[in-house]
């Protein structure tokens, strides 16, 4: 779901079609009948952005039917733990939960917590209130002693325990009320659940891949939630064969989350530190650490971290330089950066290989603040948009924009490719790739690497003797890096050594556990730590595929330690022997005492399966021997989930931001706590029940091709791609062309509030007309790869799209919004804006 | 023509062979070096083999060696040669000056000197000390980033780290899109 594999991910798809050939089910849950769907066992089509009543319904089949995976389910999730009586349902306060202010649109979660425990300090909810985001990765703050919930009723009876409020809450998503808000039939919904039961449980397991057709959405997080917890509910977490894989879209993507360029984290998912008056790291660790589970050791992660960026000069008398980092008090994303553009409070941008006039949501909006920069650094292989725009940007020929007007000062400065460089990509299954330079980049091509490295050396050198106290941290930065060849390009694997870490003797450390709180060891990214051990580069380890067993671990190296299977200690039973021995891949081995298997045990080597935390134990020793889900403060896989999340403890469906229905569950329409960015260039579309909203009848949704990769700059640009997808086109049913007189191979202008598009008209019934609460809907998708430049062209998709965000991670909708579409091209020149002008906008007005 | 495919029957082998095919050799053969590399496309992560010849890349294969991979590539990947050696390529640093209406040219060594004096004098200009209830920031909001899911670990370590002490906090990439 969320997902077409066989098109976007097709090499990777080799491995779903072994296990077909093999006797696996494979069911394809998509808006579009694609190359995935077609290999199939099952395809189902549903309304784009109705996931979560999709699964919801495969929730409440297996809760109805007592599918779960009792044993599992007892000790391996939060099922059996009573929560805070406070707690109010979205069945109970009508599409909210307990909490919601609707003054500010955020939930505050007091009432979410565990019975008996104490709640949050006001200082965290202060900093959620105003960021957005919650600090605290599976329970930070949270304070369980000997790892334990104060409350629990292993029978799953009580009535407040987390497996009751998890049936009560999805009672409602039957069979009928999937069919009417998803538009596939009923049964197709119990043929899928039915199929999941089936191949679950001890001797098989089922998984789930989606990609961006699920994190797209204002709902993105809670629709990975419910399949989080159907595979919790199911046992196919930490097993070999279940799981659920996010396919992700970029070579490096799963990377730079890790090691992050985003604005809330520090490597490592640790958080960046808020606006405070005054906040020591003590203080920091606090607030933000759990004292149970692996977060328990936030303080050495930190300090570890403050060494590898600051060396010498951080030390334990000046709080490892702690002050030195910048501290966040909103949202700072890429989508508000754009908007602080539009009021000249961003001067200078820098892009890596990232090309917004195409590629984010509303990208006219983009190309008009970068119009409104003082200065832009563009680092790319090619003339993207980005960096094009102050010379052929659409919003020139409708008269927006005016090249002599544009004060933009642009640096276009070429980069290398990977094939010229030596480095790690972390790819979509967190394993670490090295790949070798095959010959030095031409002419002015130069590695990021290069690029960062020498333009923070000049800053350095210019502000070398500064008393300012502002330039200490620069100053401050451990920067020598040795370089090499003509070039002096920085030696990647200095890098990569100081990512993974070395002790006060200089030695590389063997892991995260060896990580000191005292300023002893450095390390740049805790949970890559280890990464170099044994003074090795581990992810350059290329032993080939066919002389080692199926799970080859000795080809490049998995974040955390090398394991391959999160949480694997759940592929054994509470006493540690295996589920099944068909399924069996770690387990524990009495006689020698210790975790052993096909994968690197990812729990403690020796911690026996019914090892009991003594008083007052804490980290990972407060975690017990049956619990698998070592990062929880309580070992256990969250199916409700207390903090952490900023829209509920539950997936609750609703509707997109724009929608032509009116959501069928509950009063409230959409996710009340959803990030609406509104702005003269980003209106949104009246969506259901609301004047002007059966302007746009119609759901628009993204798509990819095989051919081309993301916005097209690495494609467009590439003869054979080019050649064989060389036109923007849309996907229309027969049924919505013979409605709006669309042709196949004609015209079609595509309207939202935001602006126009044309595009070449395909009409396939891969889309087809579904009936979603008594009426007929189409849909229309349309593939987001064109621009203005390349060796083809085409109008972009993510021009229609408005800045609807999801509240936990801040990306946009474009899985899901409406438009209307009408045959022919559209209008030229300011033309243009007088049809956008002619459709309602929904300018003001919020709603609910 | 039947008795020519009976063992061949997709025509590729035995029937597609003649005197002239017999002298051709793939180009891989006149390689200087190959070496081990990954897709830059999509996160499944294939291996990818490098051959290099006269200087430049000649060819981009599918590692066998890859057991994500075991050899194959999607047309994104088989293109990677193309996209290394694409024409529209840019191979000189390129410059357009406020309210300019052509690219310049500059050295790569003026243009970075260039660049760094604007970090300095933008974050200069933005920087923010506390806020209006007195909490420290100690940051800019001036300067922002993005991108770095197409490029290595290392880059964006060095982003991170270099862009933190320098304050400047609005560092993002494609993860969040």
């Amino acid at each position: 779901m969320g997902s077409n594999m066989a098109e976007c991910h097709p090499v990777g798809f080799q491995w779903v079609m072994e296990a077909k050939l093999r006797g696996a089910q494979l069911i394809h849950v998509d808006p579009r009948f694609t190359r995935t769907s077609a290999m199939a066992t099952r395809y189902v089509p549903i309304r784009a952005g109705s996931d979560i009543a999709f699964l919801g319904g495969i929730v409440n089949y297996i809760l109805e039917h007592g599918r779960e995976f009792r044993e599992y389910v007892v000790n391996y999730t939060n099922a059996p733990v009573i929560v805070d009586e406070g707690f109010k349902d979205t069945e109970d306060l009508d599409g909210l939960f307990s909490g919601f202010d609707e003054e500010t649109g955020r939930y505050d979660n007091s009432t979410w917590q565990y019975a008996g425990m104490e709640v949050r300090g006001a200082v965290q909810s202060d900093e959620t209130a105003l960021s957005g985001h919650q600090v605290g990765y599976g329970g930070a703050a949270a304070h369980m002693r000997r790892g334990e919930p104060p409350e629990e009723d292993p029978t799953l009876e009580h009535p407040r325990c987390v497996f009751q409020i998890l049936k009560r809450h999805f009672s409602r998503y039957t069979p009928e009320l999937v069919e009417e808000v998803c538009g596939c039939s009923r049964e197709q919904l119990v043929a899928v659940a039915e199929a999941l039961c089936d191949n679950s449980g001890r001797e098989r397991t089922s998984a789930f891949c989606y990609a961006v057709g699920w994190t797209q959405h204002t709902i993105g997080v809670q629709i990975i939630r419910t399949a989080a917890i159907i595979q919790l509910l199911l046992g196919n977490m930490g097993r070999t064969g279940g799981g659920i894989m996010a396919l992700r879209g970029h070579t490096s993507i799963q990377g730079s989350t890790d090691i992050p360029t985003l604005f809330d984290i520090l490597p490592g998912y640790i958080p960046m530190p808020h606006a405070h008056e005054q906040q020591t790291l003590a203080e920091f660790v606090q607030q933000n650490a759990s004292t149970t589970g692996w977060w328990g050791r936030l303080d050495a992660y930190m300090v570890s971290l403050l060494k590898a960026y600051f060396g010498d000069r951080a030390t334990a008398e000046n709080d490892f330089c702690f002050d030195h980092l910048p501290r966040i008090s909103g949202d700072h994303s890429t989508y508000q950066a754009a908007l602080d553009m539009l009021e000249h409070k961003v001067k200078g941008f820098f892009l890596w290989g990232e090309n917004p006039a195409v590629g984010s949501a509303n990208s006219r909006l983009h190309r008009i603040a970068l119009a409104n920069l003082e200065w832009l650094v563009v680092r790319d292989l090619v003339e993207i948009e980005s960096a094009s725009f102050w010379h052929d940007a659409p919003e020139l020929e409708t008269g927006e924009l005016k090249t002599e007007d544009i004060a933009t000062e642009v640096f276009l400065l070429p980069a290398a490719a990977h094939t010229e460089k030596n480095g790690s990509f972390t790819n979509t299954q967190r394993l670490l790739q090295w790949h070798f330079k095959a010959l030095e980049p031409p002419g002015d091509c130069r590695s990021d690497l290069w690029f960062m490295y020498h333009l923070g050396r000049r800053i350095r050198e210019k502000l070398a003797g500064s008393d300012d106290p502002r330039d200490r941290p620069i100053l401050d930065l451990e920067w020598d890096y040795p370089t090499e060849g003509e070039q002096e390009d920085p030696r990647a694997e200095a890098v990569l050594r100081e990512i993974s870490g070395w002790d006060t003797e200089g030695r590389a450390v063997s892991g995260f556990g060896d990580l000191k709180a005292d300023g002893s060891t450095a390390c740049g990214c805790w949970i890559y730590s280890g990464c170099y051990a044994g003074e090795e580069n581990l992810p350059a380890r290329k032993r080939p595929g066919q002389e080692q067993n199926w799970v080859a671990a000795e080809w490049g190296w998995a974040w955390p330690l090398n394991r391959r299977i999160l949480y694997n200690r759940a592929s054994a039973d509470p006493d540690g022997k295996p589920w099944s021995e068909r399924k069996k891949y770690v387990w524990w081995d009495e006689t020698q005492g210790r975790w052993t298997g096909y994968d690197v045990p990812d729990f403690g080597a020796d911690k026996r399966p019914d090892y009991v935390p003594p008083d007052g134990a804490l980290a990972e020793k407060a975690i017990a021997g049956r619990h698998p889900f070592i990062m929880q403060a309580d070992g256990r896989g969250w199916l409700f989930v207390p903090s952490g999340l900023q829209d509920g403890p539950l997936p609750t469906h609703f509707e997109p931001q724009e929608s032509p229905f009116r959501n069928p569950l509950y009063g409230q329409q959409s996710n009340p706590a959803r990030k609406q960015r509104r702005h003269r260039l980003s209106p949104f579309n009246p969506t259901a029940g609301h004047k002007g909203g059966d302007a746009y009848p119609y759901v628009l949704t993204t798509f990819r091709l095989t051919e081309h990769h993301t916005a097209g700059g690495m494609t467009r640009t590439v003869p054979y791609l080019a050649e064989v997808q060389p036109e923007m086109f849309c996907e229309v049913s027969p049924a919505l062309a013979a409605e709006r007189g669309l042709e196949n191979g004609g015209w079609a202008t595509i309207i939202t509030s935001r602006t126009a598009i044309e595009a070449r008209v395909l009409v396939t019934d891969r889309l087809r007309p579904l009936q979603v609460q008594g009426s007929e809907l189409h849909q229309v998708a349309v593939p987001w790869h064109w621009g203005s430049r390349g060796l083809v062209t085409g109008e972009s998709a993510n021009d229609l799209f408005g800045l609807a965000l999801d509240p936990n991670v801040l990306i946009q909708e474009v899985r899901g919004a409406t438009c209307d579409i009408r045959p022919g091209r559209r209008p030229r020149g300011p033309a243009l804006r007088e049809l956008v002008e002619s459709y309602p906008h929904a300018r003001q007005e919020r709603h609910r | 023509m039947f008795g020519q495919l009976r063992d061949d029957p997709l025509g590729l082998a035995r029937s597609a062979r003649s005197r002239r095919s017999e002298t051709l050799r793939p180009r891989t053969d006149r390689a200087e070096r190959v070496v081990k590399s990954v897709c830059p496309f999509c996160a499944v992560g294939c291996g990818q083999l490098v051959y290099v010849q006269d200087g430049e890349v000649s060819q981009i294969e599918g590692d066998p060696d890859s057991p994500i991979s075991r050899g194959r590539l999607c047309p994104k990947g088989a293109g990677t040669r193309h996209f290394v050696t694409s024409p529209l390529r840019e191979y000189r640093v390129k410059y357009r000056r406020p309210h300019g209406s052509e690219w310049e040219q500059l050295s790569l060594d003026q243009a970075m000197d260039m660049i760094a004096d604007r970090v300095i004098k933008s974050r200069r200009e933005t920087w923010q000390e506390q806020d209006e209830q007195g909490r420290r920031l100690n940051r800019t909001l001036g300067i922002a980033s993005l991108g770095g899911a197409t490029l290595d670990n290392e880059e964006n370590y060095l982003m991170k780290k270099f862009f933190t002490a320098m304050g400047a906090v609005s560092i993002e990439n494609q993860a969040r899109i």
